[in-house]
């Protein structure tokens, strides 16, 4: 993936397995996002791969990406703010009647039956989502992934926006769909919240992967000189964990 | 009246019979409550609530000639052309663009349509034939659509602004409308044309303007029962019966008081021999009164406006164009095309002004090369007014038609005070930027 004449993501290779999470880390820049925009069909690919239960799909748009089963949390959200919950959970889907107009009650329902599931305090069907608070926000756009039955997650930032209560229920709803079979690919700065759900630890650095490892294989130090230094945790001597904490 | 009022949100004071309630609709703060719970949109009421002080102030000011059937049926005439086009400008500029060109694209268009019918059509088919008519007409929605087209695919796929494309149509159709024309006034329209365009002829008459009364009423019941139907499908809370009741009643009776006003405009009385000598009637000594009614212009209105509110806000298109206002990106990653979409929002916008292009010179009976100056201000202006915001995402139909009538009432009710046109320009401007003030205060408040 090239942008102009720089590579933004060169020559990059992550596995994802059903019920699995893998959390891509990385420094700002390090093409985290670029990479799994490809896979949600934000960005074209240049070049490379993408095999979906083993078959080689194609991902030209976001709309490919969702008939495949992969459906993204941006970090912003992508939410239209003047419309409301249900209007957001269907964008681009919405339920018709037989005469083909959109069936406001029916998206209503589902949004409730969903919602009923996710966060049983969220009563705002009706207003537009730029009244809600941070969480609620979150709750819509998780809401969308899970009524639409992804195989794949994408989660960018997921917890960038929320209090600690918040983020403790993101954790929790994240390890439920992990149970449901889910793979999830989660995108964090936080190496806690890394470490708190993930299986497999991705790190890359200026477009490329520094490597990836299991999580109960590593300390969050060793990921950390991933991160900073670019070293596999093999590479990694005891001098360079030192000076992580100088 | 004090000793009566029950709590605000008493949750209860819903569920009272309605005319209990109506009652208590006579105290101000019941009145924001009753509101409430009936759902009522709070930017339409205070729209029709300025509209009314508007019309009371001119009635005064003027001498009591403001509210008189003659003029509100002259004032609904000539609101026509501003409206059609205004209701397209609303998903425009909820799609966060603008289109500068209507005012000039309505002069071609025109000019378009009445050269076809006078100095084309007629030498295949004859002077007066019936196809002039509809070939014309076809001709010049047909280019109406291509000119939006055009200036869609600019805007959504080069990326050249909205604002710079259309700039570039006013100049460029303008200088069309003149190239056709050389600076002649073409005139007279073809009959059908002049029906179009409202006059005397071209009403639809008494029955039919009751019968259209009718059929709105039976709309506005149909609409509150289904979605009364729908909410109770699905176990939603149910609005209030006295709410509904009170809905229906007030909108049927605003629909009814429209087509009863419309209806006591008579013939002029030159017209009105003519007519009862061509239906072999004998002309009475006391005068002939033939009601107007509803008139052709104000009829497409109401259809233009029932058609892009629906498809604004019951069709996906309606549904995608709102969400690339409120979020272009959001749109994008939903999988909307939304470059599509856009081009979409400006060929409906090229669709309408070829109709209100042909009511304009219906209207005139002719055609000039100036026909159309300003108007694009007009029709953004009426959206604004109406509750569009520039920024966009926010936007309804009814309130730039509604926004349509405030200015058109404005300008009228100030040539009957006999106020010059520059005063005129100005007080809408200045009308135009107040508007808008009050909106943005109003949502800072609701905001924070």
């Amino acid at each position: 993936m090239a942008f102009g004449g720089v590579h933004a993501v060169d020559d990059v290779t992550v596995d994802l397995f059903p019920g699995e999470v893998v959390a891509l880390v990385g420094g700002n820049g390090a093409g985290k996002t670029t990479l799994i925009k490809t896979l949600s069909g934000a960005h074209r690919a240049d070049s490379g791969e993408i095999f979906i239960d083993g078959e080689q799909v194609d991902i030209l748009g976001p709309r490919d990406a969702k008939d495949l089963g992969v459906e993204t949390i941006y970090q912003t959200l992508a939410l239209a703010d003047n419309i409301d919950a249900p209007g957001n959970m269907f964008l681009g889907r919405e339920l018709v009647s037989r005469w083909g107009t959109l069936d406001y009650s029916a998206m209503e329902h589902a949004t409730r039956g969903v919602m009923g599931r996710l966060n049983p305090k969220f009563l705002n069907f009706k207003s537009s989502v730029s009244s809600l608070s941070g969480g609620q926000r979150q709750s819509v756009a998780i809401a969308k992934a899970v009524y639409f039955n992804a195989r794949i997650l994408i989660m960018d930032e997921p917890t960038a926006a929320l209090g600690p209560a918040e983020t403790a229920q993101v954790g929790e709803l994240i390890r439920q769909l992990k149970a449901e079979g889910i793979g999830i690919f989660l995108i964090s700065h936080d190496i806690h919240d890394v470490f708190d759900v993930a299986d497999r630890i991705s790190v890359m650095a200026t477009g490329k992967l520094v490597g990836t490892v299991n999580k109960d294989e590593v300390t969050k130090d060793e990921v950390l000189a991933m991160i900073i230094m670019g070293k596999r945790p093999d590479e990694t001597t005891q001098q360079d964990i030192e000076h992580l904490h100088d | 009246m004090s000793t009566t009022e029950a709590p605000i949100d008493d949750p209860k004071s819903a569920e009272r019979s309605w005319f209990s309630s109506l009652l208590k609709l006579l105290h101000i703060s019941s009145i924001r409550n009753g509101f409430r719970v009936a759902e009522i949109d709070n930017r339409l009421l205070g729209m029709l609530g300025a509209l009314a002080v508007i019309w009371i102030v001119f009635h005064i000011l003027s001498g009591g000639t403001f509210l008189t059937a003659r003029n509100l049926w002259n004032l609904s005439v000539q609101t026509a052309v501003v409206a059609i086009m205004a209701s397209g400008m609303v998903l425009i500029i909820v799609s966060r663009n603008i289109d500068l060109s209507v005012g000039s694209m309505l002069g071609m268009l025109g000019m378009a349509m009445a050269v076809v019918q006078t100095e084309v059509l007629p030498n295949w088919l004859g002077i007066g034939h019936w196809a002039i008519f509809p070939i014309a007409l076809a001709f010049g929605l047909l280019i109406g659509a291509l000119i939006g087209a055009l200036q869609g695919a600019v805007v959504a796929y080069v990326g050249v602004p909205s604002f710079i494309v259309t700039l570039g149509g006013y100049l460029v159709w303008r200088g069309g409308a003149w190239a056709l024309s050389r600076g002649r006034t073409i005139a007279p329209m073809d009959r059908t044309f002049q029906l179009l365009g409202g006059g005397s002829r071209g009403t639809i008459g008494e029955t039919w303007t009751w019968i259209i009364g009718a059929v709105l009423c039976l709309g506005i019941v149909f609409l509150l029962w289904n979605s009364r139907r729908q909410r109770i499908k699905f176990a939603f809370r149910i609005r209030p019966m006295w709410a509904e009741i009170t809905v229906g009643v007030i909108g049927c009776g605003a629909v009814l008081g429209t087509m009863f006003v419309l209806n006591h405009y008579y013939m002029a009385e030159n017209l009105a021999k003519r007519y009862a000598v061509e239906h072999g009637i004998a002309y009475p000594a006391g005068g002939l009164q033939i009601p107007l009614g509803l008139a052709n212009p104000v009829l497409i209105v109401l259809g233009v406006a029932l058609v892009m509110a629906f498809v604004a806000t019951r069709r996906r298109f309606g549904r995608y164009v709102f969400a690339i206002g409120g979020n272009p990106e959001a749109a994008e990653l939903a999988g909307i095309n939304t470059r599509r979409t856009i081009v979409k929002t400006f060929v409906l916008m090229g669709v309408l002004v070829a109709i209100a292009a042909a009511v304009s010179i219906g209207r005139l009976n002719a055609a000039t090369s100036g026909l159309g100056t300003l108007s694009e201000l007009y029709v953004i202006a009426a959206a604004v007014i109406g509750g569009t915001s520039l920024l966009g995402g926010i936007g309804t139909i009814p309130g730039a038609v509604l926004g349509a009538l405030v200015t058109q009432s404005l300008q009228s009710g100030m040539v009957l005070m006999g106020i010059e046109s520059a005063y005129q320009q100005i007080v809408i401007g200045i009308v135009l930027v107040i508007a808008v003030a009050i909106d943005s205060l109003f949502r800072k408040r609701v905001t924070t």
